[in-house]
């Protein structure tokens, strides 16, 4: 009897379409939300280097200053912790995969020069503000050390 | 221990008459993973079999003393790539205790949903391998034909085909759409039905039952004996099951442990294709009954202080998680006792007096995850 089963079996693989995709020349499709690998939209990072901190496998580095995002995808494990911990929600999970190569090397995002001239701008205007105020503190400070020393007086 | 072993080994060697050591492992075809183990043979039986653990060990334990108990979560479920989600569940459920936090209902279900999710997949995983453990290569393809749909389904609903990354301290991370769990319903339907098939293989073939029947035998005795965890015990007459103290939703879920009562391989493969079945109905009953809430996790303040030890049953068997915090982000202490570490005292009993060439497809059946025991 199993012998009539295995052969009714066998007659019906012949009509079937095999299981198997001809993977190279059938790209893979992934279903939507994949982990495969982390993207960034550089120019909306703030540099708070929230990611830095999060990530169990130390794959990431920021410069603030420099306006760079650096990942080491061979280290990188796509767990996407620090997607979640991201406050400007600008690292995302693509999907596809990280390609094999020869040597572990980092990938650097940088800024777009306008970006990074507009926040260089944004720092100065933002540094005169403060030195403004802070030149405004002392005046006042300043004034009233005076004022209480003429009422002393 | 090294010692010991030698001792050991050495007394087998001197004592007169055709004894002689040969090694097994840590490079076999049947082991997806290094473990090594001395048997020492008259003619063709085993009389004694010494294992010896250690090739991959990585460390666990000192990196989660580097880690904060956020972060530990993502290092704790890359442990072992099979029982991933259960990893991280484990030790997630660990902390939260710790924490002495409730988790939503919701976030409870879908723990169960995925948990079980992956007990099927490293269930049929296993069945294949054992189908190519005795030379039966047809119905190894099968079982991981039929698997490929339960890892679609998990990288459908997760993101990860077997390292999920959906569970935080206090809930998980990511829901499942309607939708979704429709197409989890359609999915296990047809898993069902082409897995009923190669249960009459496995359970009605000459050539499986002929390999399989009375080899290995163990008796409950020596389970109770050795500490044998899940299937392993089970397929003794044990009926030891982890889910039944009540963690994740299966306290809202109707199940009863998988048992078989003779102790040999046939046994342990029967055990584990009717917890593929019971897995397909655990998961009916949690869509069936799973609450429309929108809260999946609840958040966390502070740092964990206190200790706690987690028993969560794992496809292979009983896994205990211990976590110590003492009020700072990294915990001072985070053990894992995995079931293969369990199940190699039994393993080594039930080789003997078996013959060398079932050696191979009985350190199969007892599932042997060795990146697990090694950590």
């Amino acid at each position: 009897m199993a012998i009539l089963q295995y052969a009714s079996e066998a007659i019906k693989n012949l009509f079937r379409p095999p299981v198997t995709t001809e993977y190279p020349f059938r790209p893979f499709e992934y279903p939507e939300g994949t982990r495969g690998h982390v993207e960034i939209t550089i120019d909306d990072c703030i540099g708070c280097g929230m990611c830095v901190r999060a990530c169990p496998s130390s794959a990431l580095s920021v410069d603030r200053l420099g306006g760079t995002w650096t990942i080491n995808r061979f280290d990188c494990i796509a767990c996407g912790y620090c997607v979640l911990k991201c406050p400007k929600k600008c690292l995302r999970m693509e999907t596809g995969y990280q390609t094999p190569g020869p040597e572990k090397q980092a990938v650097l995002y940088t800024k777009s020069p306008e970006q990074l001239e507009k926040e260089k701008k944004q720092r100065e205007e933002a540094a005169a503000k403060a030195a403004e105020a802070k030149r405004l503190m002392e005046e006042k400070k300043a004034a009233e050390a005076a004022k209480e020393a003429k009422e002393a007086e | 221990m090294d010692r010991e072993k030698t001792e050991r080994l050495e007394t087998n060697r001197s004592i007169e008459g055709k004894r002689s050591v040969i090694p097994f492992g840590p490079q076999h075809p049947v082991l997806p993973e290094p473990i090594h183990i001395d048997l020492v043979i008259e003619d063709e039986t085993v009389l004694e079999a010494i294992p010896s653990v250690g090739f991959i060990h990585r460390g666990l334990e000192s990196l989660a003393a580097k880690r904060d108990f956020n972060q530990l979560i993502y290092v704790a479920e890359r442990t072992c790539g099979i029982c991933s989600f259960q990893h991280g569940m484990g030790y997630a459920e660990a902390v939260e205790h710790v924490f002495g936090i409730e988790i939503p209902i919701r976030a409870r279900f879908l723990r169960t949903i995925w948990a079980e999710l992956g007990r099927m997949h490293s269930h049929l995983l296993w069945l294949g391998l054992l189908a190519d453990g005795f030379g039966y290569e047809n119905l190894f393809y099968q079982c991981w034909r039929i698997r490929e749909k339960v890892l679609d389904l998990q990288e459908a609903t997760t993101g990860g085909r077997l390292i999920f990354s959906v569970n935080c301290i206090g809930g998980v991370i990511k829901d499942i759409p309607e939708e979704l769990l429709k197409k989890i319903l359609a999915s296990i339907a047809e898993v069902e039905e082409e897995l009923k098939v190669l249960q009459k293989t496995f359970m009605e073939d000459y050539t499986v039952r002929s390999r399989l029947s009375g080899v290995g035998i163990l008796t409950r005795q020596q389970v109770h004996e050795l500490g044998c965890a899940g299937p392993v015990a089970r397929a003794s007459g044990v009926s030891c099951d982890m889910r039944i103290t009540g963690y994740g939703a299966y306290p809202e879920l109707d199940f009863e442990p998988v048992t078989a009562s003779e102790g040999d391989a046939y046994a342990r493969c029967d055990c584990r294709l009717r917890e593929v079945f019971q897995s397909i109905d655990l998961l009916r009953q949690a869509i069936g009954r799973m609450p429309a809430e929108k809260d999946l996790s609840t958040p966390v303040k502070g740092n964990p202080e206190g200790e706690y030890f987690m028993r969560v049953e794992q496809p292979r068997g009983e896994a205990v998680y211990y976590v110590k915090g003492t009020g700072k982000p990294m915990l001072e202490r985070f053990r894992i006792r995995t079931p293969t570490f369990a199940n190699l005292p039994g393993l080594c009993e039930m080789l003997k007096n078996t013959k060398l060439s079932d050696v191979g497809l009985l350190v199969l059946t007892i599932d042997p995850c060795v990146s697990c025991t090694e950590r």
